[in-house]
């Protein structure tokens, strides 16, 4: 087939992206050749409309080993002890076929991680839905949670975290972003650039077949009508080889014979080796019929363009052949050397001795294009004026009930039941809490995880968002008492080709950052996720961000669930009661406009460092940070989790009482106290300049406001844990 | 005491096993699937996981699989058998074990604390427990244990039954059943009591750092019997 301009589209480049590829070549590509570009320029893969603006993201720090650019970001924990961390996005396939598109993101996360020499310890996810009303849902829902745990569980490392939210403006796209933590040597991290000329590059892993073809590309589209026709681009999950795999690789991985290692992730072969050999700056030679191929009669084109899961490509150090082919022989997996590196700077592919394929690998790479796209500023949103009125109206136990038992806050039990959460016998803090917890296998230090988004505020006012997700992440991570170390972030979008999207994601990049540099928590590894639109109609701006902090001694683990009766319970930070953009504006009063809450970084990191103190010195029992629901549902889930009731102090001429308990201002924590340790709290949030309320003492059973009982904890349990589960009966 | 786990290509709880084991004092094996002798062993431990991928029947092609004849050999000689979660399944394959373990009935994957109500009449896996309610575990897919009725009369007349779900209290009834399994079984022993099989891991409740600590009551009971 002779190449053409409308062939060149139709693989999803630009007409004068294609003109550029022929003037960079000075002749028509082929068809293999065509393929390779489109993989490697396509948005997924060349990060053409981001990478403009991740280049402003504040990427070092002191415990920061490796940043942005390799397969994931690395962090010093102490004692040689590294964790190798990064999340992905797998949205679009995910809409389109729920189990695999969720399993192969999973699997493909845990590659990323254990190809740098890491055995993963963690995995999490945050995943967004439609309305619950949505014909849809459920059966996404579904299919999603049974992908990851399929995965997950059968490659056994605990899914210890996670985060569920649904919104209409993901009705039409749906959100998965996987996670995972992978524990490493800290000098024996494996990196994806190649060294040396003529060192062997070797195939590992699954044999290759014709599914996930074009997958990058179909990522890197919106949706219209006709998304079913494109199912076959979706990868086909076997965890079973990926632990084989992953065992193999960390067998090989003990001795000194690999130069460089990289999965073959989107864009299978065609990125792994490019990437490898442009980190290198060398060249590479592959031949591709010794390539293991699962199919009959599979062209070079297929082969290059695959996205076939849980494969592998080494470059290994010359002679190591044998020895590191018993391994794979061991592990029952495929070996094959399919080429060598060379000193040409180009990828030349050969198929049955013929040439199929020579291009200069910077072209494929630094030459990929580059977008300043224009983009438009979101203003400020006017502060909504609530009456006074309205809320006299509003009965409390309505609201109360109405508002544990919402979609977005209730327990997720009925997902995190289904991921195996204690295997690998780490887990010391499981779903539920603020963060997971895991143990560093034989040590007693404790890494503590957390992922999160706040798409409504980042809707609302981009920059302020791109904030407060970051600082949900550091008080997540403060309430289980570790110190914050880094964020990896996953920037979920609709089409940057628009300038209201592009400026979305420019403000929220800009928000993140902010608040990264201050709170001194750098991203070390990402993801774009553009074109999350169907039939013209975008997502709300999904930045997701997951933070990793370190427990230097896990027995300081810290925890929500109300301790004993009889205990002073004290919010930290200061309460301005602004209902814009709460859950409680939008359930209780529908009312969806107005800014999001403002986000002081000196306060954040105020409260969250006299937090960490409290914790340190053993002074605070329980801790829970204030989030979505504001005070009341902080409380109430410590009352759940403990089983305790809580008793709120009369309040006397302050702000109205539903602006007080359902606020969603930001920098907030609650936590326990013994009466006894009162005073040296109170001084210690005196010395350091901290603003604090007494809320009020916990109880038995009771949940007692104004002097009047309301529910007992046994029934406010019912609502919050209800929900999920009928609904999905 | 000697104990060697077994580990097939896809079992996931081996090192979790390993660290139990030796937390409590055995001098732990592992064992490699396509060996095909058993070091000395006290004890033989079929660990959970997805053995093979368990894409067939789970545990089946484990029950086919090398070092299983040993397994079977060793069992049949009177040698003390532990099988949990996979195990179980693949002694069930093996027919070392009566019944079979199907999809639970909710047709999801289960991971929670559950109860059990053991058996702690004459066996080595639990006489001598001061408790006969134990909190443990479970994290399976295929769990719900199924027999004939009279495969499942003669486990009861030979007091084979190893332990029962049950409510905190000790209670067995259907609420305290997580996965549909019959007479809400979660373990059983076979006719000379050597083998165990069971769904619940007391392997990831050996510290009370983690879910809790009644594993290690099993543990700590199973190294005295033996001794």
């Amino acid at each position: 087939m002779k190449v053409n301009e409308k062939i060149a589209v139709e693989h999803g480049l630009k007409p004068d992206e294609y003109q550029k590829i022929c003037d960079l070549l000075k002749r028509v590509p082929n068809l293999t050749e065509l393929g390779i570009f489109s993989a490697m320029w396509n948005e997924h893969c060349s990060y053409k409309s981001s990478r403009l603006h991740l280049k402003k993201l504040n990427t070092k720090g002191k415990k920061v080993i490796q940043g942005p650019g390799e397969n994931a970001g690395v962090i010093d924990i102490g004692d040689d002890d590294a964790i190798v961390f990064k999340i992905e996005s797998h949205n679009h396939p995910s809409f389109i076929e729920p189990y695999q598109g969720a399993a192969t993101g999973v699997g493909g996360i845990l590659r990323d991680v254990f190809t740098m020499g890491a055995r993963p310890i963690a995995n999490l996810n945050s995943i967004h839905f439609g309305s619950t009303q949505h014909k849809k849902t459920k059966n996404l829902l579904r299919g999603v949670v049974k992908g990851i745990g399929g995965y997950g569980n059968c490659i056994g490392v605990p899914t210890i975290a996670g985060q569920t939210c649904f919104d209409q403006s993901y009705n039409g796209n749906i959100l998965v972003n996987a996670m995972t933590l992978g524990l490493v040597n800290k000098n024996k991290i494996f990196y994806s650039k190649a060294a040396g000329i003529n060192k062997p590059v070797i195939y590992v892993g699954s044999k290759t077949g014709r599914d996930g073809i074009h997958g990058a590309s179909m990522a890197s589209a919106i949706f219209d009508d006709k998304i079913e026709e494109k199912k076959p681009t979706v990868q086909v999950g076997d965890p079973f080889t990926e632990k084989l795999l992953l065992e193999a690789c960390l067998e090989l991985m003990s001795d000194k014979s690999i130069i460089a290692i990289q999965d073959m992730g989107a864009a299978g072969l065609t990125s792994s080796s490019i990437e490898m050999a442009s980190k290198g700056n060398l060249g590479i030679e592959l031949h591709l019929d010794r390539v293991p191929c699962r199919e009959e009669k599979m062209t070079p084109y297929e082969i290059m363009l695959s996205e076939s899961q849980e494969r592998m490509l080494i470059v290994l150090e010359n002679g190591k052949e044998d020895s590191a082919k018993k391994i794979f022989d061991k592990w029952n997996l495929d070996f094959a050397v399919i080429g060598q590196t060379t000193n040409s700077k180009n990828i030349e592919l050969y198929f049955e001795k013929e040439k199929v394929a020579n291009i200069p690998i910077k072209f494929l790479a630094n030459e990929a294009p580059m977008y300043d796209r224009p983009w438009k500023k979101t203003k400020l949103p006017q502060k909504i004026k609530f009456s006074n009125n309205e809320l006299k109206k509003l009965k409390f136990n309505d609201v109360i009930k109405k508002m544990i038992s919402h979609p977005n806050i209730c327990s997720k039990q009925w997902i995190w039941e289904q991921y195996d959460h204690t295997v690998m016998g780490d887990t010391i803090q499981k779903p539920g809490g603020d963060a997971g917890v895991v143990r560093v296998h034989g040590t007693k230090k404790a890494v503590a995880s957390s992922v999160d988004s706040s798409a409504s505020y980042c809707y609302a006012h981009p920059f302020t968002g791109g904030k407060q997700v970051v600082c949900e992440a550091w008080r997540n991570l403060v309430s289980v008492g570790s110190e914050p170390i880094a964020i990896t972030n996953c920037l979920n979008f609709g089409n940057p080709e628009k300038k209201e999207n592009m400026g979305e994601f420019v403000e929220c990049i800009d928000g993140i950052n902010e608040a990264s540099k201050y709170l001194n928590f750098p991203v070390v590894s990402g993801n774009v996720s553009f074109y999350n639109e169907t039939k013209d109609k975008g997502i709300k701006p999904t930045p997701t961000i997951g933070g990793v902090g370190l427990i230097k001694d896990y027995k300081n683990l810290m925890t929500m669930n109300f301790k004993s009766q009889g205990n002073v319970v004290l919010v930290i930070g200061k309460t301005e009661g602004s209902l814009d953009q709460s859950i409680f504006a939008k359930v209780i009063l529908d009312e969806r406009k107005g800014p999001p809450p403002e986000i002081n970084l000196f306060n954040e990191k105020n409260n969250g460092e006299t937090v960490l103190k409290l914790i340190k010195e053993k002074l605070a029992l329980s801790v829970h940070d204030v989030s979505l629901g504001g005070i009341m549902i902080g409380a109430l889930k410590m009352c759940i989790a403990g089983s305790k009731g809580i008793k709120f102090n009369k309040f006397k001429n302050l702000i109205n009482i539903y602006q007080y308990f359902f606020s969603e201002d930001q920098g907030r924590y609650i936590i326990e106290v013994d009466k006894n340790n009162l005073k040296k709290v109170e001084n210690i949030m005196k010395k350091n300049s901290v603003h604090f309320d007494l809320l009020g003492e916990t109880t038995d059973k009771e949940i007692i406001i104004n002097d009047e009982p309301t529910f007992t904890v046994d029934k406010v349990t019912e609502f919050y844990k209800g929900w999920l589960y009928k609904y999905m009966s | 005491m000697n104990s060697s786990v077994i580990i097939f290509p896809g079992s996931n709880c081996d090192r979790d096993m390993d660290v139990a084991l030796k937390k409590f004092g055995f001098k732990n094996k592992m064992v490699w699937h396509d060996d095909d002798k058993l070091p000395k062993s006290d004890l033989i431990v079929l660990p959970g996981g997805f053995s093979y991928g368990d894409y067939l029947r789970c545990g089946s092609i484990a029950g086919k699989s090398k070092i299983i004849q040993s397994v079977i050999d060793f069992a049949n000689s009177g040698g003390l058998v532990l099988g949990i979660c996979n195990g179980f399944q693949i002694l069930t394959e093996t027919g070392l074990l009566k019944g079979v373990l199907q999809q639970n009935k909710n047709i999801e994957f289960i991971c929670k604390n559950i109860f059990i109500k053991i058996n702690n009449g004459e066996n080595k896996f639990f006489e001598n427990i001061d408790k006969d309610v134990l909190e443990l575990h479970i994290a399976h897919n295929e769990g719900n244990y199924f027999c004939t009725e009279d495969e499942l009369k003669s486990l009861e007349d030979n007091n084979q039954i190893a332990a029962y779900y049950c409510g905190s209290d000790g209670k067995i009834d259907e609420k305290s059943n997580p996965n549909g399994a019959i007479k809400n079984i979660a373990g059983i022993f076979n006719e000379k009591k050597n083998i165990l099989g069971m769904m619940p891991h007391p392997e990831r409740m050996i510290d009370k750092s983690l879910s809790g600590e009644d594993g290690s009551i099993f543990f700590e009971n199973l190294l005295k019997n033996l001794k």
